[in-house]
């Protein structure tokens, strides 16, 4: 029975419009967010009861201003839209207009309305319009624009019902076009066109032919005909712009008798608001005071949590130890996926706290004047203004901030910041940092109050701000990329942030990390698990081999524990193919123990203090002093000098700074720019960089 | 010399007259940036790139080299 179908409903609107705010009405916490097959953009869907019996799926499709896109988050609207076949194809497009920027809004609503989709129009921020002395005449506006209209104001919880009431009710909608602006362009041209594709609505035939992708759900004559009309492009971009400036005349047309405002009621918090946030010199000063309050959350306010954190799990992991019976199971869980969930959990705080400030800044409007102050600057390194929040961003995790650079249209300033991203000192770095430092610079002030070691933190994220931007430069040279500049940015009016909204973001934004980076730094410690506690022969007898050479000792049976572990380690797989690699690591200053580190860190930073506590053998109490007090008094046989010195420390610290390290970036490089190319671009460029400035700093320092 | 909207004083007003279609965005004209209608400057970015304008309604950013193909009423 095709009543009991749940109903499809799409939500679409220009950015800054109170879209989210609807979706999050609509659908409370009922929300999933998954993938569309093939690209990462998040795909937004929650259930919404429309009465008793009927609910409706919405998906929130991302902000776009016209059908036509210009970056990869418009594309999928477009894409829905035209695929009849597609899992989201609507039964009904709900379109959110702003009521303050109502002309432009309608733009897209009259480009959907020309593909024969029923359509709801909700004109949103409703409560705004006496303040702006806004008048509307609905009714009107309902017969000239061929749809129902509903009145609402998201936030304030106004006209949600009546829009489920429309939405239940989609099948009587008026599904012809509001005019027939393909007549007025060129009428032969469009004739054969519709005679080309006799199956689709015009306009839909018109945007297959003007776009250039391509659409798999279309037959291969299909696909040939495409092609031939797309040869005269410059003609397809004249008809473009004059279908454009047709559709404004419509629309001021139908906004004539319609709409109208009282311009001595519009306030000039926004003007005032202006002159200071993008002032040449205040404008600066502001964002840099913002920067450093952001910096300042992340690392101090989110230790509270993120020691907690490390002291619940490692005593979850002594206490799973204590209740399960001996064996390899529970090694396999006390030792391999407790910890590992416990290294993923960790990072959450840093992450929540980031994307707070990132959405609360976003949604205020303010982050539009920062990618305006910053535009000229960034593209001397061949970026974009809009390349800032990615780079911020990617202070916490690089895999968020590589997904936030999806709105950047041109795909040269796009790919150098996804390559550049991964410069920028990650929360995974810090521990390496925290304990490195630790070990080799006096915690010590200069001049009094500047902390030594807080001074070469901060140093570790300019040599990252740093990299980025110079490695930035040389790409910009490099790469030959026809670049045309489609930059476009609309500068939202102010705004009062919904906790609501910002809740929703931070969570899904979180989420989108624990299971894509999770997954992979879960899996990753499993087998470094396995690959430290199974070996060759010599490791099974482990136990015997040192009792024997224990026998005259006179060591506590503690001691002679760990003597074991230790020697199991080096007799270990992992143990093996650190010993293999110590000839290449040597130039760096490092040996054999700190090649597993390095090895098991090869695919996620943060592991490296976890192997370091596995090799060092210290009880997994979480108690980093011991850690740092063992690896302190560490000696090297042959040579009597401390292992981890100033060279040594140095070497680590920029080895770690450069390099590539971590499986779960390479994978979604891969998955947005669709190749290979550039993943590996990443992993041999920075390996070599690290290793070279590694060896270098080695050899001058010591 | 044609006056282009690179060309406004802060806080000027003038209507729009031609797009060098070739090289204007289509986003932009989708923005309502159209020949006709009245636009005004107001502010610049430091190095006088990009350009903050009001334009049928909207407020925008663009760069001076897309600023500089929008020739205006003298």
């Amino acid at each position: 029975m095709s009543d009991d179908r749940v109903v499809k409903v799409a939500l679409i609107g220009n950015p800054n419009t109170g879209k989210t705010s609807l979706f999050n009405q609509l659908t409370g916490l009922k929300q999933k967010v998954g993938n569309y097959p093939g690209i990462t953009v998040d795909k937004k869907q929650g259930i919404c009861k429309l009465n008793s019996t009927k609910k409706a799926e919405i998906t929130d499709l991302p902000g776009t201003y016209s059908i036509n896109p210009t970056s990869m988050d418009e594309t999928l609207v477009l894409d829905t839209l035209l695929n009849e076949n597609n899992s989201t194809y609507p039964d009904v497009v709900v379109v959110v207009i702003d009521v303050e920027n109502i002309k432009r809004n309608l733009l897209l609503f009259t480009q959907i309305k020309d593909l024969k989709i029923p359509t709801i129009l909700v004109i949103n921020m409703i409560d705004q319009m006496k303040r702006k002395g806004i008048n509307l005449n609905v009714e009107k506006l309902e017969k000239q624009l061929k749809t129902k209209i509903v009145l609402a104001s998201a936030r304030k919880k106004i006209g949600i019902e009546e829009l489920k009431a429309k939405i239940l009710d989609y099948k009587n909608l008026d599904k012809t076009p509001i005019a027939n602006i393909t007549d007025r362009i060129d009428k032969d041209y469009f004739t054969k066109l519709k005679q080309a594709f006799p199956n689709f609505p015009l306009y839909k035939s018109w945007l297959l032919i003007t776009q250039d992708e391509e659409f798999d759900f279309l037959t291969d004559e299909e696909r040939v005909l495409v092609l031939k009309f797309r040869e005269d492009a410059a003609c397809i971009r004249r008809y473009q712009h004059k279908e454009t400036i047709l559709r404004y005349q419509i629309i001021n047309e139908i906004l004539k008798n319609t709409f109208n405002v009282d311009a001595s009621k519009a306030s000039d918090l926004r003007g005032v608001l202006d002159r200071v946030l993008t002032h040449k010199i205040f404008g600066y000063v502001i964002f840099a005071a913002i920067l450093l309050f952001i910096f300042q959350g992340i690392f101090d306010w989110a230790s509270y949590p993120m020691d907690l954190i490390d002291s619940a799990f490692a005593s979850l992991s002594s206490w799973a130890k204590s209740v399960l019976p001996p064996g390899t199971f529970t090694n396999l869980v006390a030792e391999g996926i407790i910890p590992g969930i416990g290294g993923i959990i960790i990072f959450i705080p840093q992450i929540a706290i980031l994307f707070t400030f990132i959405a609360v800044l976003e949604e205020t409007g303010y982050m539009s004047r920062v990618v305006f102050l910053m535009d000229k600057i960034m593209r001397r390194f061949g970026m974009s203004g809009k390349s800032v929040i990615p780079l911020i961003s990617g202070t916490a995790c690089a895999i968020p901030a590589i997904m936030a650079s999806r709105n950047i249209s041109s795909w040269k300033e796009r790919l150098i910041t996804i390559l550049v991203i991964p410069f920028t000192t990650c929360s995974a770095r810090l521990p390496v940092y925290a304990i490195l430092i630790a070990l080799i610079i006096p915690d010590k002030k200069i001049f009094g109050f500047l902390n030594l070691q807080g001074l070469t933190m901060m140093a570790l994220y300019l040599l990252g701000f740093a990299a980025a931007i110079l490695s930035a430069i040389l790409l910009h040279h490099v790469l030959k990329i026809k670049n045309k500049t489609l930059f476009v940015i609309e500068m939202p009016n102010y705004k009062i942030p919904s906790i609501k909204n910002i809740f929703y973001e931070v969570v899904e934004k979180t989420k989108a990390f624990v299971f894509g980076a999770g997954k992979i730094i879960l899996a990753i410690s499993i087998v470094l698990w396995f690959l430290a506690s199974n070996g060759p022969e010599s490791f099974k007898n482990a136990e015997q081999t040192v009792a024997a050479q224990e026998e005259n000792s006179t060591i506590s049976k503690e001691e002679l524990q760990k003597k074991i572990a230790s020697y199991k380690l080096e007799h270990s797989y992992i143990g093996y193919m650190g010993k293999t690699i110590e000839p290449a690591i040597k130039p760096m200053g490092y040996d054999w123990k700190i090649g597993i580190a390095l090895i098991s860190s090869f695919a996620a930073r943060e592991v490296f203090v976890g192997a370091l506590a596995t090799i060092y053998n210290v009880d997994s109490d979480g108690d980093e002093s011991t850690i740092k007090q063992r690896m302190a008094a560490e000696v090297n046989p042959t040579t009597g000098k401390k292992v981890f010195d100033f060279p040594t420390g140095i070497s680590l610290l920029l080895f770690y700074a450069f390099a590539m390290q971590c499986i779960g970036t390479l994978a979604i490089v891969k998955k947005e720019t669709n190749t290979w190319k550039w993943p590996i671009l990443q992993l041999v460029g920075m390996g070599i960089l690290a290793c070279l400035s590694a060896i270098i700093a080695f050899n001058i320092l010591s | 010399m044609f006056k282009t909207i690179a060309n406004l004083q802060i806080g000027e007003k003038a209507f729009i007259e031609r797009l060098c279609l070739e090289n204007i965005p289509l986003k932009l004209l989708e923005m309502g940036c159209l020949p006709g209608i009245e636009v005004q400057l107001i502010q610049k970015a430091p190095m006088h790139d990009p350009l903050y304008i009001k334009v049928n309604g909207s407020h925008l950013a663009i760069r001076k080299e897309t600023a500089e193909k929008i020739t205006l009423v003298k």
